[in-house]
């Protein structure tokens, strides 16, 4: 007999703990310090951070004036943001030369369209046709009788009295709905083959996306008056709302049209086959798909109407911007950053609409990206 | 067959009132007869309305004497230059602009978009911050922003801030050095040109090589060595020489120099900043379209990471990113007209805004100023239509 075994007679020595994959620092050292040129990058980004974060807290937070305090209080050296300014005319920025009496209409006119707008965002919200029926057609209704009055016993409010951040969503809301269903009817002309209405729209649609929004807001504004039968008058309000309209219509029968040509033919032609007539053809076949296609198109150009309301200033009308940008010349409220407060207030409100309406067409993208991706 | 050509012969079943053809031409000619007549009816109107108010209409208001001063003008304007005058300053001034800020929103953008895709989780996310914050505030409340709240708000002339290179800020805008490049100096303008034609040359011979023989050459090494060669050559040979003439604070003003107002510089940064968030988000869509599958691809090829880069994904992307890249310029040049907002002597300013108050002939002007930015956004999208064309996929 040997000695010869094939059985090791000793355990052999416990080897090193295997690389951590998970955790914080491993985390830190993938995303942050991967190589030396990633570390140069971050250790850059954390010298700007550490460049701007500070005075950025100090002037928002840390040297602020909070709401309530006095304009004595911002009159001081080297003070922050005077937030007792806003919090001070903050009625005005909202409802403009509205008469205060009557706030709780405007309000009231807020809460329908909250009331509206959230279930009709909603995917599976019901009843969507009884609710965009009511927010197409009622809505409306209801909103200028209650903010203009005159009839009910309500008091009689001039446009010239509205303004603020009452304003934009009015003009927004409206140049939304307007310009949805005219945009549609221009991509359907542009697409139909009858040579004198296709001319007509291409013509329209180019012309207004050629030029920028501010010479249209001139045409509605200065022509529109020469345009009317003499001694008609066009009130400032309704010229805005035609010029905005009319320019974000061009530019979602655009998006229209993107939808409608990313069908496939087969369903054209399979509609046709069934001897739908045009109208049914479209109606049920081709524009539910085509528009469920482009709903990230349409709220991307429902933000840029948003924020393009914002030029109708130009024109002299009182919108949130021409609100604060009147105020920050208020003498009452003169400080070093008077101005500066009151623009960093009005992006702050503008961004939220923005962003939000920004998010909700991302989350709409991803569930009607039922393809497949990377 | 027989049954065929008898149905062939029969009438046609339907009325003619439900026969599609006839039909198309009966809502044609209708939607073009309410066209003609609600188009005449504006025009009666006007014509009505411009008569009461004793106005004329024409073209012969070009000529005449414009009488008012413009802040900013890149060549002589005076009280006695014309409307046609007016009109020229306006136009210059809008693509003076534009130039400046498509030039830096560029710059920035590219920078972003690949900076919002980098590994780096800092980096990506400070440049993400940069452009949803950026996208969604209205350029019109940016351009106050800048212009009211932060060069308004500039101390005044006798303590400017100082800036590297001998540049100053202050309420009156920004003060450059201006060069001076003296006679000899147009020779290295030759040289660039000649250098321009040398690398067009090299491209081309490089590409026919490359095609023949599959061997390839450092095209952009040689050209900008060419370039570089060419130019300090002729700069030596030539004595062509640069002095920069830099501002100097006297006792009331600065001296020298070049002054920018102020409402160009907010007005060029403010575009530059806003389009730049969405060119960035152009680059990172036309990046991220190039298929995964291209990358691998090119991985296993064995190319390398720089060679991958540059011979597969860039050439793909670009294709993707130029034309939303050129409608993001069009808009930049378009919403230069903002400038009018803060007093900039851009072309809806000085001739929507002064020059049509004055003259009175509000039709004319803003037929002018529309077939201005009509003409630039047709020259555009034709330029658009032929490299389209010239670089679309060729489908088999």
């Amino acid at each position: 007999m040997t000695d010869i075994s094939f059985v090791r007679s000793e355990m052999t020595g416990a080897s090193p703990a295997p690389n951590p994959t998970s955790g914080p620092l491993v985390w830190v050292r993938k995303n942050l310090f991967a190589t030396p040129s990633d570390t140069l990058l971050t250790l850059l980004g954390l010298a700007f951070l550490a460049w701007i974060v500070p005075p950025l807290y100090g002037f928002l937070i840390g040297r602020a004036v909070p709401p309530g305090g006095t304009v004595e209080q911002c009159r001081v050296e080297n003070v922050g943001a005077c937030w007792a300014y806003i919090a001070s005319e903050l009625d005005f920025f909202v409802y403009g030369f509205y008469p205060a009496a009557e706030y709780w209409r405007v309000n009231i006119v807020f809460a329908m369209l909250a009331l509206l707008i959230i279930p009709l965002a909603m995917p599976k919200a019901p009843y969507k046709r009884l609710n965009a029926i009511l927010f197409i057609i009622a809505f409306p209704i209801a909103s200028v009788i209650l903010l203009s009055g005159g009839v009910f016993g309500l008091r009689y409010v001039p446009t010239e009295q509205w303004g603020g951040l009452m304003v934009t969503l009015i003009i927004s809301v409206v140049g939304i709905c307007l310009s949805l269903p005219l945009g549609i009817v221009l991509a359907l002309g542009r697409q139909s083959s009858m040579p004198i209405i296709k001319s007509i729209c291409v013509a329209f649609i180019e012309l207004i996306r050629a030029v920028p929004l501010i010479t249209i807001l001139f045409m509605a504004s200065i022509m529109l008056p020469l345009f009317m039968p003499a001694g008609v008058t066009v009130d400032k309000f309704l010229r805005a709302l035609v010029g905005v309209t009319l320019f974000s219509s061009a530019y979602m029968a655009e998006v229209v049209r993107g939808g409608m040509q990313a069908i496939g033919r087969g369903q054209y032609e399979a509609a046709a086959a069934l001897g739908l007539s045009y109208w049914k053809r479209m109606g049920f076949i081709i524009l539910p798909q085509a528009l469920k296609h482009v709903i990230p198109g349409i709220v991307n150009s429902f933000i840029a109407l948003f924020k393009d309301t914002s030029l109708v200033y130009i024109v002299g009308m009182k919108d949130l911007l021409e609100a604060v940008k009147t105020k920050n010349d208020a003498i009452e409220w003169a400080s070093p950053t008077q101005a500066i407060t009151g623009y960093i207030f009005a992006a702050a409100v503008f961004w939220m609409f923005c962003f939000s309406m920004s998010r909700y067409s991302q989350f709409m993208e991803r569930r009607l990206n039922t393809g497949h991706k990377r | 067959m027989a049954m065929l050509e008898s149905a062939g012969q029969q009438p046609p079943r339907t009325a003619f009132y439900n026969d599609p053809v006839v039909r198309g031409i009966i809502y044609q000619v209708v939607v073009g007869v309410l066209l003609v007549v609600f188009v005449t009816w504006i025009v009666h109107n006007t014509s009505i309305n411009l008569a009461a108010q004793g106005k004329t209409t024409g073209f012969d208001f070009l000529g005449k004497t414009a009488g008012f001063p413009i802040g900013f003008s890149l060549f002589e304007f005076t009280r006695e230059s014309t409307y046609w005058q007016a009109f020229l300053v306006g136009i210059t001034n809008t693509l003076l602009v534009a130039v400046i800020a498509i030039f830096f929103s560029t710059i920035i953008g590219f920078t972003l978009g690949i900076a919002r895709l980098s590994s780096n989780f800092l980096i990506s996310r400070l440049a993400t911050i940069y452009v949803e914050t950026i996208r969604n505030i209205p350029l019109l409340l940016q351009l106050f922003f800048w212009y009211f709240a932060v060069l308004k708000a500039m101390p005044a002339v006798k303590d400017s801030f100082a800036l590297p290179f001998d540049m100053f800020i202050n309420q009156r805008g920004l003060f450059v050095p201006r060069p001076q490049p003296d006679a000899q100096f147009s020779w290295i303008y030759v040289a660039i040109l000649l250098g321009l034609v040398g690398a067009f040359l090299i491209q081309r011979w490089a590409k026919r090589r490359l095609e023949a023989t599959g061997k390839r050459f450092p095209v952009l090494l040689s050209s900008a060595a060419l370039m570089i060669v060419l130019v300090l050559v002729v700069w030596f040979a030539s004595g062509a020489a640069v002095t920069f003439d830099p501002p100097v604070l006297n006792r009331f003003n600065f001296k020298g120099g070049l002054e920018l107002p102020p409402e160009f510089v907010a007005l060029a940064w403010g575009l530059s900043i806003y389009t730049a968030s969405f060119i960035a988000e152009t680059v990172r869509a036309g990046i991220l379209a190039v298929n995964h599958g291209q990358t691998e691809a090119a991985q296993s090829l064995g190319l390398k990471d720089s060679d991958r880069l540059r011979l597969v994904v860039i050439p793909q992307a670009m294709r993707v990113i130029i034309p939303p890249l050129t409608s993001q310029y069009l808009n930049l040049t378009k919403n230069s007209s903002l400038g009018a907002a803060i007093g900039y002597s851009e072309v809806v300013n000085v001739f929507a805004g002064t020059a049509l108050g004055q003259s009175g002939r509000a039709i004319e002007v803003i037929a002018m100023t529309m077939a201005f930015y009509l003409t630039i956004s047709l020259l555009t999208s034709a330029i658009m239509n032929w490299y389209n064309a010239r670089v679309a996929l060729v489908e088999r």
